[in-house]
């Protein structure tokens, strides 16, 4: 309302008390900052550009993506093979023309349940990772942003819920919830965002008290600006860090439920739970360790070094 | 100080009070009890034994009664564990895994830390990138596999560790070696993003332009103010770490707390299920109260302030 | 602490040194025995080791070693260590004597007569008060916590009355000690397994200093046993190891001088430390051998591969209240589809034997002969797919169905479990174009299910707590406490009860006969699988470890030649 008279360029001699406030709520001010950080996502794109390790990463991520799309379709147009079928008549086949992956222990085709695991693994790894990300950032922000009271009651609920048996937690969801992907999904994060809401917070504390912050405060921003335009871009360092570990970990805390049978249902099987079913005969069938075991670690690779591109372009701290 | 702390364990006792009641619901909601088996007891003796254990009564009158005696300290007996105590149990279980998973913590924070730093100050340099293949594969490689080989090459091929059991120095090494495979990855990641910062920060430049030592800027200033993720992450790290893997536990045949756990929750061993949490929750706590006060150590510009905002 | 500890050394110094002298007598008998001559390092003569430690693996810690309040087979292999009951089982699976010499069988009255050799570990007698005290303690409605296994002794007469406490007086009960060594038990009707079921652990006597101490059966200092071994250590979670008793009135036939157990769960790394020779024997009872690694074992172990026949069957058990089970034709089809041989040759690959009926092999009929052998299962169904589709199209028309309501099989954690249940709806969905959802369910939420009758198809197994078809018979009965089918049948029920009251074994094993064709030929209540085999492996050089018709493993007598 005020603001707008404020717009205009005004000589010392019309300066009166009034006009110093209303510049520092200026909501075109905010404007510009804004604008600015939008032009800094494109120069971290090239900055990751240049980065080549990284985009390689990018690119064995797009083709393990692609090839969980489409491999199962390939076997199918190629062989007509499926996930499920058995051919008990060929169990446990070495890897041939026939078999690309060879076949396990039911005689299904490897090459089929590999990338059908990757897709489950992908899905359970990245939904997991996002909902972790977007619920722990905000959490941890929050939490370390306003300190005090918010902060010890938010950490403290956190901690409990860290703290409850994360097994009863599940047993419960797959007694009340139908046993499906999204089930398992929502039970991996459900105690998944807090170790990023801890970090964020950590950070967070760090950070406020710096010179920077107190700047921005100084000439008005509000807490929200605050929070996602200074102090977090500053943490996103360790935020990456989290978030291509919390990928991995929900791969793995869905084999660890897998192995006490609460994983996904069979014959679908995940990454994890296919190198969990192959582990005893793995000398001896060694093929129905490697290709999952193969796909899994590749794509964590990737994703490590792809984020390290990411943390290096994204963080205004290494820029030059 | 003093009253920072005192705010702080009032929090942690409330906090305590509210998993307690929590989990004694979640696990009353879950279907199955202690006494069930593949060939069913006669209902008579079925009943006695709810009658016995209390599991007859409404599951609200089992919780105050519960509150009322762990007020007074008694933890009760194991429901499947005949006669035997739940603070027994924890300590004969716990004491494995505390073993390993403190030197798994050294372990994990000695190499983790060295390897970050070594990628941090040679960064996109070779070393950098070993450090990070070796950490990222720490990672990609599940626990189990890890342990699996570790089983397979250094007992099974090359017989210089024994296989299974927890009887000495020897039994450590394979399952401190997989316990720490993950945390050592997760420490040197966590370091050299850190690291990365700080060595870019206006400080840092500083003291170069200053002339000052590289050992003392490493010192004085890299190490300290990069290693705070670190510490952030140790608390629960700690807690999770010595509270037990049940992977690592169940491949190698150690009796740790983590595998009594997920026993105690299959067979529904209610006050050991109970006795578990509360200590694993009360760990937990402490060792994040710990991690906030071990901050404003590390850290000199965060400060601890007793219960209002600043 | 200290002291009991270098007791401890002493007693086991004079124990090794007492089973040396031992193996030296027992070297000379053995000499004409053992010409089998199939291993050629043996060269025809037993030599027993100098060390005599059985190492083995439990794959689960035992709650407890209280014989009342024991139900898992892991205290099953201890106990029978460390305690003796009035009867031993055999190597050929007969009652053999234990604490009693001898007894006489007048109808329902048992009359045992005690040893007066027989001692408890401290040195006390073992007396036939000694197991009145044991079974009161069992029966006793005042027993903390109650005996989950006392259903074992209602046979006895007014057994299940004190114990449900309609009578309050334990001298009504039939069991009286007469004398020190005169042990007089009257049942409630005949009962042909009585006597081999005073070898299970429920009927081991207890010493009466247990009455005023409720930790005992968990402390070694504490454990008074009769049996050839005590309990010398217990470290939680990690071991367990007994020795040998210096007390049991037939020690000289013991060869081993310690037993260790240690406790680890997974089977590869049971089977990994077995193929390092940290273990004398892998697999069952107390582990299991991972299905992956069965056919190499059995392959580059060849010698020490051991495949038994035990007295379980595993199936599929249908819900006859829930659609579209209780449709018999429909059930029918279900289990004809399913091919067994290949599915024991190439799923389970453990030897296991394809089930067409409910009574597996191992369970004694009339004739002394197997029940299984007295009555071909094969008469009962057989493998068609043709038939299969052709019952189905019949029952769904029946049902007026024009498609098959969604199914489901539900089963519990279990490597095994998981490939055998994806195996067979496999099965169903080429054979029968039909397609069944697995589903895997955590232990109790499955167990709950299962028993409130909240399933389609379930997993099922039974094991024998008895060497007699009852013990798989009668739990079909309507409104049976394990009768988690829904499964009602009048005629059936006529048929299990007469066999109960009767004593003429032709006319039980008649009945048993009619009842298991009726229960599985014409209704298909459930879908037989397989009968169990016990899967091991077992060092060259171990010898004399029995397996009885349960699958439980006796390692009383085992011994170890040099090697």
């Amino acid at each position: 309302m005020e603001a707008n008279q404020s717009s205009g360029i005004s000589t010392p001699a019309d300066l009166k008390p009034d006009d110093f406030r209303k510049i520092g709520t200026d909501e075109k001010q905010a404007e510009i900052i804004q604008r600015e950080s939008i032009s800094s996502w494109r120069d971290a794109w090239q900055r990751l550009c240049t980065n080549k390790m990284a985009i390689t990463a990018l690119i064995v991520l797009l083709f393990i993506v692609i090839a969980a799309i489409v491999g199962p379709y390939i076997a199918k147009w190629v062989f007509n093979y499926n996930y499920y079928t058995n051919d008990l008549l060929n169990t446990n086949q070495r890897p041939s023309a026939e078999h690309w992956f060879g076949t396990d222990d039911l005689g299904r085709d490897m090459f089929v349940r590999t990338w059908m695991g990757a897709r489950i693994s992908l899905i359970v790894g990245l939904a997991a990772a996002m909902i972790d990300l977007f619920i722990g950032v905000i959490y941890g922000g929050v939490m370390g942003y306003f300190g005090g009271r918010v902060d010890s009651i938010m950490n403290k609920f956190s901690e409990i819920l860290y703290a409850i048996p994360y097994l009863l937690v599940t047993i419960l969801l797959l007694v009340v919830m139908e046993p499906s992907l999204p089930t398992i999904i929502i039970a991996l994060t459900i105690t998944g965002w807090i170790n990023m809401s801890w970090i964020v917070r950590g950070e967070i504390m760090q950070l406020k008290n710096r010179e920077f912050v107190l700047a921005s405060r100084s000439m008005g921003a509000g807490s929200g600006r605050l929070l996602f335009r200074h102090l977090l871009p500053n943490a996103v360092g360790p935020i990456i860090v989290t978030v291509t570990l919390s990928v991995p970990n929900a791969i793995f805390a869905e084999a660890f439920l897998s192995f006490l049978g609460l994983g996904v249902q069979a014959p679908v099987a995940s990454l994890g739970s296919m190198i969990n079913d192959a582990l005893t005969g793995w000398l001896y069938y060694p093929w129905r360790m490697l290709f999952p075991a193969i796909v899994i670690s590749l794509t964590m690779l990737a994703f490590n070094i792809f984020g390290d591109g990411l943390r290096d372009a994204l963080d205004p701290k290494l820029k030059k | 100080m003093a009253r920072y702390i005192a705010n702080k364990l009032f929090y942690t006792l409330i906090s305590l009070f509210i998993l307690i009641s929590a989990t004694f619901f979640l696990m009353k909601a879950i279907p199955g009890d202690p006494f069930m088996s593949e060939k069913k007891v006669p209902p008579a003796i079925q009943e006695r034994l709810y009658e016995q254990y209390g599991l007859n009564k409404p599951v609200y009158e089992q919780y105050f009664k519960y509150l009322g005696d762990i007020a007074q300290g008694d933890f009760g007996i194991s429901m499947k564990k005949i006669n035997q105590n739940v603070t027994d149990i924890i300590k004969d279980t716990f004491g494995a895994s505390l073993k390993l998973g403190l030197v798994s913590i050294v372990v994990s924070v000695i190499v983790g830390v060295a390897l970050g730093l070594l990628a941090a100050l040679y960064h996109r340099k070779l070393i950098d990138n070993v450090a990070m293949v070796l950490a990222v594969l720490g990672i990609a490689v599940p626990s189990f596999v890890v342990a699996s080989l570790l089983q397979f090459v250094f007992s099974s091929k090359l017989h210089w560790f024994p296989t299974m059991g927890f009887k000495g120095p020897m039994y450590y090494f394979l399952p401190v070696a997989a316990l720490s495979a993950q945390p050592i990855a997760f420490i040197a990641r966590l370091t050299r993003s850190s690291m990365l910062e700080v060595l870019h920060a206006d400080y840092i430049k500083t003291a170069k332009a200053k002339g000052l030592r590289w050992y003392a800027i490493l010192f004085r200033h890299v190490i300290r103010n990069g290693i705070l993720p670190v510490v952030t992450y140790l608390g629960p790290m700690t807690a999770n770490i010595v509270t037990g893997s049940v992977v690592i536990e169940q491949i190698f045949g150690i009796g740790g707390i983590g595998k009594q756990f997920v026993q105690a929750i299959t067979v529904r061993d209610y006050p050991v299920i109970m006795g578990i949490t509360i200590f694993y929750g009360a760990l937990l706590m402490i060792a994040r109260l710990v991690t906030d006060i071990a901050y404003g150590f590390v850290d000199p510009r965060i400060k601890l302030t007793g219960g209002k905002g600043d | 602490m200290k002291k009991s500890k270098s007791l401890l050394l002493l007693l086991t110094l004079v124990l090794a040194v007492g089973t040396l002298l031992a193996a030296c007598g027992s070297n000379d008998k053995n000499n004409g025995a053992s010409n089998s001559g199939e291993n050629a390092a043996n060269s025809g003569e037993e030599k027993l080791a100098a060390d005599q430690t059985l190492r083995i693996n439990l794959s689960a810690e035992p709650p407890t070693f209280d014989p009342a309040q024991a139900q898992d087979s892991q205290a099953n292999t201890v106990l029978k260590l460390m305690y003796e009951g009035l009867v031993r089982i055999d190597a050929d699976g007969k009652e053999a004597p234990g604490v009693a010499e001898s007894w006489d069988v007048d109808g329902t009255k048992y009359t045992f007569h005690l040893r007066k050799d027989a001692k408890w570990s401290n040195g006390d007698p073992v007396t036939a008060n000694d197991f009145v005290f044991a079974w009161e303690r069992v029966l006793s409605p005042n027993t903390q916590p109650a005996a989950p296994y006392a259903y074992q002794l209602y046979y006895i007469k007014n057994g299940q009355e004190y114990n449900e406490g309609k009578i309050t007086d334990f001298s009504q009960v039939g069991v009286k000690a007469t004398d020190e060594n005169t042990l007089e038990v009257e049942l409630t009707a005949p009962t042909p397994y009585f006597l081999g079921l005073t070898a299970f652990y429920t009927f081991y006597p207890v010493h009466s200093s247990v009455a005023d101490d409720a930790a005992w059966a968990t402390d070694p200092a504490k454990m008074i046993v009769n049996g050839p071994f005590t309990l010398t250590t217990w470290t939680k979670g990690q071991t367990i190891e007994v020795s040998k008793s210096d007390n049991y009135w037939d020690k000289d036939s013991i060869k081993l001088t310690k037993v260790n157990m240690s406790l680890v769960e997974s089977g590869a790394t049971e089977l990994t430390s077995y193929r390092n020779d940290e273990l004398d024997r892998a697999g069952h009872p107390n582990g299991e051998i991972p299905t992956d690694q069965i056919p190499i074992v059995q392959k580059e172990l060849a010698d020490e591969y051991k495949v038994k026949g035990i007295a379980s069957t595993y199936y599929y058990q249908f819900n006859a209240n829930a659609k579209p089970f209780d449709n018999v034709k429909i059930r029918k089809a279900f289990s004809m589809a399913v091919d067994r041989q290949t599915l024991v040759d190439k799923v389970t690959m453990g030897g296991q034997i394809p089930a067409y009926g409910y009574v597996p092999p191992g369970i004694l009929g009339a004739s002394g002969e197997e029940f299984r052998k007295e009555h071909d299962d094969k008469s009962y169904f057989q493998e068609n797919v043709e038939e299969a589709k052709k019952l189905l199209e019949e029952g769904m028309q029946e049902e007026g169905y024009t498609k098959l309501p969604d199914i489901t099989l539900i089963y519990n954690t279990g490597e095994g479990h998981k490939k055998i249940a994806t195996a067979i709806s496999d099965m169903w969905k080429t054979n029968l174009g039909v397609d069944v959802k697995i589903e895997n369910q955590e232990w109790g939420v499955f167990l709950k299910n299962r028993q409130n009758l909240d399933y389609q198809i379930a997993r099922g197994a039974w094991s024998a707590d008895y060497n007699d078809p009852m013990t798989f018979m009668d739990m079909w009965m309507t409104n049976g406490g394990n009768n988690d089918l829904g499964y009602a049948n009048a005629e059936y029920d006529k048929l299990i009860n007469e066999a109960k009251a009767s004593s003429d074994a032709t006319q039980r094993d008649t009945n048993f006969a009619k009842a298991e064709e009726m229960f599985v030929k014409d209704d298909m209540a459930l879908m037989p699988i397989y009968y169990y085999t016990s899967v091991s492996l077992e060092k060259t050089y171990l010898k004399g470890v029995n397996v009885d018709f349960s699958g439980a493993v006796d390692y009383t007598h085992a011994y170890i030649l040099e090697h």
